[in-house]
C-alpha cells in the first residue's frame, strides 16, 4: 500500500529517532524529509530494504546551493509500493561530503558525478568521482551561487 | 617459400588489448557520444561512456532568465521530442501555480505530444535499423516523419523546435483543417506501419542482430533507473500516463506495451525496438480519441504577465518518448527560478552502457546503444 510522506517520516523517525529531522511542507508543491547527513548511508539502506518502504528506484539526485549551506536532494520512488518521497541532507558549504548510495542504487553513479561536477559535493565510499558534463580541467562549480564565469578557457572566449 | 619456424611466429605475432575511442564523431553514436572501449580482437572487455560534448548549461540558464523565458530552452534538450519537453516544463510550473488549466489545452498538448512521440519513435526505429546495417527503413521513416513535421508546423510554426506549450496554455488553437490532416496521416500511418513491420521487424538479418543482445533484466532496469520503453521492454508495466495520469490521459483508452520476449529473451535489444513500434500504434489511438473528444474552450488560463511561482519546490514528471522526464523546481518567489534540475531520461538510460558493454562483440555495442535510443542534447543538457 502506498504511504504518504507523513507515514514515511513516522516510520523513519521510529527507527532512527533523532537522526531524522522534521518533515516539511512548503507553501506550494511537494514536501520533504530532512535527515542527519552522517546517517544517510544507514537510512538509505533501510529505505530500500524495509518491506513497507521498498524504495527500489532512485529518480534523481540534485544539489541546491542556499548560499549558507548546500542541500543534496534525493528523489525516490517505489515500484513495488507505488509511493515516493524526497530526502534532503544539509551540508557544510566549505567541504560538502555525504555518503554515496551507488551500491544500493547503481543509478546514483552518474547523478552523484553530476552533483559533484556542478556543486562540488564529494560522495564518499565510491571510486572515480570525476566530472561528467564539464571538461576534467574545469575550475569551479557552476551551479554554486557565487560562481564566477571564466573569461577564457584554453584560448576560447565568449566575446 | 619456406614456412617460418614456430618460434618466429611466437616472437613476431602477438595479441594485445586495445583501447579504442568510438566517437565522439561517429554515425552510430547518435550525436556526440564517446565510447572508450577496451577490445580484445572482436570482443569488448569494457566500455566507458564519456558525455558532455553538448552541454549547454540548461540548468544554469534557467536560474538567470524568467520562467516564461526558460520554456523555449527546454525544447533544445530532447530535440526529437520538443513538444513533450515543453509540455513537461510548463506542467511543472503550472503545478506550482495551482491554476486551473482549460481542458482544451490539455487535449491539444496530448495531440501534439503524441504526434511528436510517433515522430520520435520513427526516428528511433530508423536509426536503429541504420546502426544494424538496414539503410532503407531510415529513408522510409522520413516520409512519415515529414507529414508529422508539416502538421506540427501548421499548428505551431516550427518544424523541429516548437515552443508550443506556454505556461498556462498553448500558443495557437487548432482548426478543423489540421484535424483533417491528422486523421488522414493516421490512415496512411496504419498502412505504412505494416510495411515497416515486414521490412524491419520480421527481417531475419535484423532479428538476428537484435534478439538476445544486450539483455537488461527487470532488476537491472530498476536499479539503473531506466524508464520508458527501455524499462517496459524488461517486463515492467509502468507508464506515467497510466499510473499517474496527467493532462487527462485517464480519458483515453490505450494499452501500455510491455516486453514479451518477442524474438529472443526478455529485455533484449529487439524487445526495446518492438516496444517502440507497438507504442506508435497506441499513440495514434490516443490522438484519434483526443481529436474526437476535443472540448471547446479557452487555450490560455488567466495568468499575470510576469509569472511568479510561490515559495516552495516541486518534482513533476511526464512520460517522454524516452522515459520519465522530470523537473525539480525550487522557487523563492522571484520571477526567475532559484534552481531547475532536469531528470533527463536519456541521461539515466545511457548510464547502463558500462554495465552492459563487457564481453560483447564490437557490433553488439552499437546495437545496445542504438536500442537505448538516446538524444545527446538531453544527455548533456
Amino acid at each position: 500500500m502506498a504511504l504518504t510522506l507523513k507515514d514515511i517520516h513516522g516510520k523513519l523517525a521510529a527507527k532512527f529517532s533523532e537522526k531524522v529531522f522534521d518533515w516539511l511542507e512548503p507553501e506550494a508543491g511537494d514536501g520533504w524529509i530532512e535527515i542527519e547527513p552522517l546517517a544517510w548511508a544507514e537510512i538509505a539502506a533501510h529505505l530500500k530494504a524495509d518491506p513497507d518502504l521498498q524504495f527500489d528506484y532512485l529518480r534523481m539526485i540534485s544539489g541546491v546551493d542556499y548560499s549558507d549551506h548546500i542541500q543534496v536532494v534525493y528523489h525516490l520512488m517505489s515500484y513495488a509500493r507505488d509511493h515516493d518521497c524526497v530526502i534532503k541532507v544539509k551540508l557544510e558549504r566549505k567541504d560538502p561530503r555525504v555518503a554515496s548510495v551507488m551500491d544500493l542504487w547503481p543509478a546514483a553513479d552518474w547523478h552523484e558525478r553530476e552533483t559533484y561536477d556542478m556543486l562540488g559535493v564529494t560522495f564518499e565510499g565510491r571510486d572515480e568521482l570525476r566530472r561528467i558534463l564539464l571538461p576534467e580541467d574545469w575550475v569551479g562549480y557552476p551551479l554554486r551561487k557565487d560562481y564566477e564565469q571564466p573569461d577564457e578557457y584554453h584560448g576560447i572566449t565568449h566575446w | 617459400m619456406t614456412t617460418p619456424s614456430t618460434t618466429l611466429i611466437k616472437d613476431s605475432v602477438r595479441t594485445e588489448e586495445l583501447l579504442v575511442n568510438m566517437g565522439p564523431q561517429h554515425p552510430s553514436t547518435h550525436g556526440v557520444l564517446r565510447l572508450l572501449v577496451r577490445t580484445d580482437g572482436e570482443m569488448i572487455k569494457e566500455t566507458w561512456p564519456h558525455i558532455g560534448y553538448l552541454h549547454r548549461c540548461f540548468e544554469k540558464i534557467c536560474e538567470s532568465v524568467t520562467y516564461v523565458q526558460s520554456v523555449p530552452y527546454v525544447d533544445r534538450m530532447d530535440y526529437l521530442a520538443s513538444m513533450n519537453n515543453g509540455m513537461g516544463l510548463c506542467m511543472a510550473y503550472e503545478r506550482m501555480l495551482d491554476v486551473e488549466i482549460p481542458k482544451r489545452v490539455d487535449y491539444l498538448r496530448v495531440i501534439t505530444s503524441e504526434l511528436n512521440r510517433v515522430a520520435s519513435h520513427l526516428m528511433a526505429m530508423g536509426t536503429f535499423g541504420l546502426d544494424l546495417g538496414a539503410i532503407t527503413p531510415f529513408m522510409y521513416i522520413f516520409r512519415e516523419r515529414e507529414i508529422i513535421t508539416s502538421i506540427l508546423e501548421k499548428i505551431s510554426g516550427g518544424r523541429l523546435l516548437f515552443h508550443y506549450s506556454r505556461i498556462g496554455g498553448v500558443y495557437r488553437d487548432m482548426d478543423s483543417d489540421i484535424a483533417h490532416d491528422i486523421r488522414s496521416f493516421i490512415k496512411t500511418f496504419r498502412e505504412m506501419y505494416v510495411e515497416y513491420d515486414e521490412l524491419l521487424s520480421q527481417n531475419a538479418i535484423f532479428v538476428n542482430r537484435a534478439a538476445n543482445v544486450g539483455v537488461i533484466t527487470a532488476e537491472q532496469a530498476i536499479g539503473w533507473g531506466l524508464t520508458g520503453p527501455c524499462l517496459r521492454a524488461s517486463g515492467i508495466d509502468y507508464d506515467i500516463r497510466r499510473k499517474k495520469p496527467y493532462a487527462h490521459y485517464e480519458d483515453f483508452d490505450f494499452d501500455v506495451i510491455v516486453g514479451k520476449a518477442w524474438k529472443g529473451s526478455l529485455g533484449d535489444c529487439y524487445d526495446r525496438y518492438y516496444c517502440r513500434m507497438l507504442e506508435m500504434l497506441e499513440s495514434v489511438k490516443i490522438i484519434e480519441q483526443a481529436l474526437e473528444g476535443l472540448p471547446q474552450g479557452e487555450i490560455q488560463a488567466d495568468l499575470p504577465k510576469v509569472v511568479r511561482l510561490p515559495k516552495g519546490e516541486v518534482y513533476y514528471a511526464i512520460e517522454n518518448p524516452r522515459g520519465e522526464l522530470g523537473f525539480y523546481i525550487v522557487s523563492d518567489g522571484k520571477p526567475n527560478a532559484y534552481r531547475v534540475s532536469a531528470r533527463a531520461p536519456s541521461f539515466c538510460n545511457l548510464s547502463i552502457t558500462h554495465e552492459l558493454g563487457h564481453d560483447v562483440l564490437v557490433a553488439d555495442v552499437i546495437a545496445i546503444v542504438g536500442s537505448i535510443d538516446i538524444v545527446l542534447g538531453e544527455v548533456d543538457r
